[in-house]
């Protein structure tokens, strides 16, 4: 299965999030952020970062990036996409995950091992998680405060749609607690920890952040 | 030319932590009595040409799409003569 990851000009996890698909046994296909074609891949990861530099505002200018022209439409048709950090903030951008995100509240940048709940394990990139389990993954953002209207969030908790919550502190603000939501479909995920950075033991806290690439494997093997 | 000014600012219900990092600043610096601060961004466009109402739905538009996320924040245009 081919899973395509993006570099737009200031990525910085294309490159880690490229090496998880291949541990969880996945083939990456690396996809630039000026080009339309997709190379046949099956699903779509938007790394973190700083594309375009945070200009505007974080992932404003990425959402308009010829890539995203058919990411978009993919995603509406079903492709499971994935955003972590950078790559969640160009989806709420890019209105395929409603609210934002903006400056934590203690205005610096985090960056800690953080621990979270999985809340919903029927997403394309989760199902090979418990629900309620506790993991452990990295968190490193300074734009990360999730913030919708009550409306919006009273829905996501309605249809199941927050993906993974903070325990403990929370981080950076987030409203609810939320680390990461769903689309109502289930196939777009937007998550502000790493899980790319937590599926090697020799240079992460754990391994808890691979299940999100081998569950989106899973998915694409059942389809 | 014609220069139309568009100004974004995070609505009233949004946390603005820059505006009060200002606001922890201003009393360290002697500035007293500024009971809050809010941090917003001006865009200013140059236009070649004559503002016509075209051009300004076309502006709003543009403030709407790129320059404000609508989610978060609102917008004023306004002609600078």
């Amino acid at each position: 299965m081919k899973v395509g990851v993006v570099t737009f000009p200031g990525s910085l996890d294309d490159v880690d999030a490229r090496r998880a698909v291949n541990l969880a046994g996945g083939e990456a296909v690396a996809l630039w952020h000026g080009e339309r074609d997709l190379r046949g891949v099956d699903a779509v990861v938007l790394p973190g970062g700083f594309s375009y530099g945070d200009y505007l505002r974080c992932g404003a200018i990425a959402r308009f990036a010829p890539v995203m022209t058919s990411v978009l439409s993919a995603a509406e048709s079903g492709m499971p996409v994935l955003g972590i950090c950078n790559g969640f903030q160009i989806l709420c951008e890019s209105h395929l995950l409603p609210g934002a995100l903006i400056r934590n509240r203690e205005r610096r940048f985090v960056c800690r091992d953080q621990r979270l709940r999985i809340e919903n394990a029927s997403t394309a990139w989760t199902s090979q998680y418990d629900e309620g389990v506790e993991v452990t993954i990295v968190l490193k953002n300074g734009e990360g405060g999730y913030v919708a209207d009550d409306t919006t969030l009273d829905r996501l908790e309605a249809e199941g749609q927050v993906v993974a919550r903070y325990l403990g502190d929370n981080p950076n603000g987030s409203m609810r607690d939320i680390a990461g939501i769903a689309n109502e479909r289930g196939n777009v995920v937007g998550l502000m920890p790493h899980p790319e950075h937590a599926v090697d033991d020799l240079c992460g806290p754990s391994t808890d952040g691979l299940p999100f690439f081998t569950s989106v494997l899973k998915e694409l093997a059942k389809a | 030319m014609a220069r139309v000014v568009v100004d974004v600012m995070l609505k009233p219900e949004i946390l603005d932590p820059q505006g009060k990092a200002v606001h922890g600043a201003l009393p360290r610096l002697g500035f007293e009595g500024v009971v809050a601060v809010r941090q917003g961004k001006r865009f200013e466009l140059e236009l070649d040409g004559d503002v016509t109402d075209d051009r300004l739905a076309e502006i709003r538009n543009a403030a709407e799409t790129l320059l404000s996320n609508p989610v978060i924040e609102d917008y004023t245009v306004r002609v600078e003569q």
